[in-house]
């Protein structure tokens, strides 16, 4: 199979899933819908796999560089000569990385929601969003083109929005999708504003084309960093905005208080869009323009590094203190995501300072493969125990022996124990962080610190604390009241994951991603890997002492530092400020204006044409009155003026 | 004035009177039989002419089938004494105007046109026989064809008309 | 026949063509609307006749066009009368202001 139809068949078998089952499936074979949508994820995902074995083994690699190789491309909406909106496939390094990443973890979460959702009555329509979703992601990271990538990028958000408000019976699924959509929304004005400042400096929308012109010395370049606005280039500006909208999708400070709340969608969904794929669009974003950040925009680069660091900070505190799982999850997310963008942001531009590059898709690999594992462990636990709130779990570890093992791998890995994927990802990250930002690489350890921690603390609270007992255990059910652990649909994926937590860590990453398509030779060094390793130890065995039984301690010192844990429980009132910010401020004022206006100006205007038009078509309707005389009497009357026109002006003429 | 100019005079005051008549008259049958003598006047007019072909085909079509229709259908739709409803005072104002303009714009166009009759003068009868060749002949003034085309015409609206009479269980 | 000319003829046929216009508009039973555009009809041919006679006198086309319109002129009048007397069945009237449901 040659690569442009491979390429193409990647995202377009999702998309023929999607509209299948929805035009077709939801009404024909609801129950079938299911296995269709994972039959074509497991072709799609062989697929991809296969196109990515075969660009980075036979074809990508030329004298030692992997290449940029543009699968097939035809022009869609030719604006002039030289732009023009484009649809097309790239293959290079990163691109084909993510489909990997995105078709495997979407066949797992296919397979597993046949379990996790089955009997739902909008089955089918869920595997429809699915294969919408993917189709969505597939097209963004195979994107040739900024435009390309905005349309899918939109896609992805609806998506989202779709599969958040799932559950669309209940007012804070539907509140939760709201939010997320209007924040990605407002995220994405400032991506859309920022490709038009690059586009409108550089000339063009294809990717190759525009990182050339921005890279090399030229007109272009000159153009772009001459021109600004506030004391500030144009290029940083357009690059910012186009931050801005990856950091939206990405959840990154401040734009980061949807994720949290689009955890009322279905848990496969959480871990499919909300941990593994769509939020590291950002992440892949910047990866797409790095050659333009690293080489003529290191300030853009910074405030990448600064925002990451401390989005990955912020969150890790709040994910310390609270106590619906998921959330606690969807905050260690964000921490991760933090982690990815300011490896991006330390790393420079070829050989030995590509580190970050190559760590930060190291590490968006296998935090890939752990984080769905938790979400889907996470699904797991809640659909054993039906709630979210670790509160009512504790003592798990004997019910359900399988998904306590997958966690626990989970767990190791995201804290970055030796010999878990995690380790190996985490250690170049802050090995980049290391060489090259002293700032950012303490509060990294930090914050791998923190993750040690209530990662165990999560693991702790739901497995061990208390003995757990059923609260509606009928006593004549007894222990088969309970529909046992799980399916082995649900089982399935946990135990693949799990294996690939350990085994994706041993992947020589630095041969297949870099910043210049050169292998990249990482160094371990066990030196440095002493410290946050033992930092990671003495977290879990915190986390032990705290959580493993049940006793005081944690309240206790939740009482000792009042006011930062109050904080982060309320999540720092981002929420509040925002709140306060769109009510009181821009609703409460502006809105008066604009409704005033409205009313008065906008529907003024309204009224008087409609009025107009009423008395228009009054008029007309009467002289439509069915009567064949009057309409013989209209007819009449225009023939003679057709003859006077011809009798005594058509000389004229 | 010789006497032709006499007649076409007192033929055509037959024919426009008996249309004003036909159009005005306030009974339906009386209105038919003005009809009658409106196109029995054309007929005549046909004769003056020495057409006496057509003026035997509007005598029998006309006068022998179409008014015998209509008074047809005049018994079979209502009373033929009674009076119609009167038309609509504006309307009729309206028409008569339009009528009146119209006349006056065609009168103008008439008096302004010159005509220009071709002098070579042609066999001063029009005999049947020829009328009947040239309308079956396939030559350059032949008119078979629509001569076949007005055959099925008629066919057409014969079944159309049997069609739309036909009794059919009443709408409701 | 020497002062009657071609222009009499057609004075004649106008008057009766604009007779027939102002009965078509005026007359609301449409048995006396047919009767109008029969009217019409005639001052049509009335015209086909006298241009063969006056302008064409050795061809025979207005002969054989008013042979035509007499024909589709009865074929007309029939299924005129055809859906007036289907109207009457369905209506109980035959006046042109009643038959209005072509607005509907």
């Amino acid at each position: 199979m040659s690569d442009s139809l491979a390429l193409l068949l990647v995202p377009a078998l999702p998309l023929a899933a999607f509209l299948l089952i929805f035009l077709v499936g939801r009404v024909y074979f609801p129950k079938f819908s299911g296995i269709l949508g994972t039959v074509i994820m497991l072709a799609t995902t062989v697929i991809s796999m296969a196109t990515a074995y075969k660009y980075f083994f036979v074809t990508g690699k030329v004298d030692g560089v992997y290449q940029h190789l543009i699968a097939f491309k035809f022009t869609w909406l030719p604006f002039s000569e030289n732009v023009s909106i484009d649809m097309g496939a790239i293959m290079d390094p990163i691109s084909m990385v993510m489909i990997c990443v995105v078709t495997f973890i979407s066949l797992m979460v296919h397979i597993y929601s046949l379990g996790y959702m089955k009997g739902e009555d909008r089955f089918a329509i869920y595997y429809s969003y699915l294969g919408l979703f993917t189709f969505s992601m597939l097209g963004l990271v195979l994107s040739t083109n900024i435009f390309q990538i905005y349309i899918f990028w939109e896609l992805v958000g609806v998506s989202s929005f779709l599969l958040i408000g799932y559950y669309f019976d209940k007012p804070s699924a539907v509140a939760a999708s709201k939010k997320a959509f209007i924040v990605t929304r407002f995220a994405d004005a400032g991506f859309l504003i920022g490709i038009l400042v690059l586009s409108y400096y550089t000339g063009t929308l294809d990717f190759e084309t525009m990182i050339a012109r921005l890279t090399v010395p030229g007109s272009e370049l000159t153009a772009i960093t001459t021109a600004g606005f506030l004391g500030v280039s144009a290029l940083t500006w357009g690059l910012m905005l186009v931050f801005m909208g990856g950091a939206g999708k990405s959840a990154m400070f401040p734009l980061h208080i949807w994720l949290p709340d689009a955890m009322e969608g279905p848990t496969p969904v959480s871990a499919l869009i909300h941990a593994a794929t769509m939020v590291v669009a950002g992440v892949y974003l910047v990866a797409r323009l790095f050659p333009i950040f690293a080489i003529s925009c290191p300030v853009g680069l910074d405030v990448v590094a600064y925002i990451g660091v401390f989005s990955s900070m912020f969150a890790a505190i709040i994910a310390c203190t609270q106590t619906d799982i998921k959330r606690v999850l969807a905050y260690s997310t964000m921490s991760q995501i933090g982690y990815m963008m300011f490896a991006l942001g330390v790393a420079g531009y070829g050989g030995e300072n590509g580190l970050g590059f190559t760590a930060s898709f190291f590490h968006l690999f296998t935090h890939a493969m752990f984080k769905a594992l938790l979400f889907l462990g996470a699904g797991a636990v809640i659909h054993y125990v039906h709630s979210n709130d670790m509160r009512d779990m504790g003592g798990l570890r004997k019910h359900m022996p399988v998904t306590h093992i997958a966690f626990l791998i989970a767990c190791l890995a995201i804290a970055g124990v030796p010999g878990f994927a995690g380790f190996f990802s985490k250690e170049e990250i802050l090995t980049a962080a290391h060489n090259s930002n002293p700032i950012i690489y303490w509060c990294a350890i930090a914050t791998a610190a923190l993750t040690a921690f209530y990662m165990f603390r999560l693991y702790f609270n739901i497995f061990w604390n208390k003995e757990y007992h059923a609260h509606h255990s009928d006593s004549h059910h007894g222990d088969d009241h309970h529909h046992g652990e799980a399916p082995w649909s649900m089982k399935a994926p946990l135990i693949i994951l799990a294996l690939l937590s350990i085994a994706t860590g041993y992947i020589p990453f630095g041969n297949f991603v870099s910043s210049d398509g050169q292998a990249l030779h990482s160094e371990f060094h066990l030196t440095s890997a002493i410290l946050p390793v033992s930092l990671a130890i003495g977290a879990i065995i915190v986390a032990m002492l705290f959580y493993r039984k049940k006793n005081a301690v944690p309240d206790k010192i939740a009482g000792t530092i009042k006011g930062v844990y109050t904080g982060a429980l309320h999540k720092f009132y981002i929420d509040e400020l925002y709140l306060f910010v769109t009510k009181k401020l821009i609703f409460g004022i502006g809105g008066t204006i604009a409704a005033w206006f409205d009313k008065n100006v906008v529907d003024g205007v309204v009224n008087f044409s409609a009025t107009v038009g009423e008395n228009f078509s009054d008029t007309l309707k009467k002289m439509q009155n069915g009567k064949v005389q009057s309409y013989a009497m209209y007819f009449f009357t225009g023939v003679l003026g057709f003859v006077l026109l011809f009798v005594f002006l058509w000389d004229k003429f | 004035m010789s006497a032709s100019t006499i007649i076409f005079y007192i033929l055509a005051a037959i024919t426009l009177g008996g249309a004003i008549l036909a159009v005005t008259s306030p009974k339906i049958f009386r209105s038919a039989i003005y009809l009658l003598f409106s196109l029995i006047g054309i007929a005549g007019l046909y004769f003056w002419l020495n057409f006496e072909f057509i003026a035997a085909v509007q005598v029998v079509v006309y006068v022998g089938g179409i008014v015998v229709l209509i008074i047809f259908s005049i018994f079979l739709t209502q009373g033929s004494g009674s009076d119609m409803k009167d038309p609509v005072k504006i309307r009729s104002l309206f028409a008569g105007l339009a009528a009146l303009c119209g006349y006056c714009l065609t009168y103008y166009v008439i008096q302004r046109t010159e005509f220009h009759p071709q002098l070579e003068q042609g066999p001063a009868e029009i005999s049947v026989a020829r009328i009947g060749e040239q309308m079956l002949s396939t030559t350059e003034h032949g008119y078979l064809l629509p001569f076949e085309v007005v055959s099925m015409l008629l066919l057409s609206a014969m079944i159309g008309c049997i069609v739309i009479a036909i009794k059919t269980r009443s709408i409701k | 026949m020497s002062d009657i000319g071609l222009g009499h003829f057609l004075i004649v046929s106008t008057m009766l063509f604009f007779i027939g216009i102002y009965g078509f508009m005026t007359r609301r039973n449409m048995i006396t609307m047919l009767m109008s555009v029969e009217l019409i009809l005639n001052a049509c041919n009335i015209n086909f006749i006298a241009f063969n006679k006056f302008l064409f006198p050795n061809q025979l086309d207005g002969v054989f066009f008013t042979l035509f319109v007499i024909a589709i002129a009865a074929a007309e009048a029939a299924v005129a009368i055809a859906i007036i007397i289907n109207l009457y069945r369905n209506r109980k009237s035959i006046d042109a202001e009643d038959a209005d449901m072509m607005r509907l």
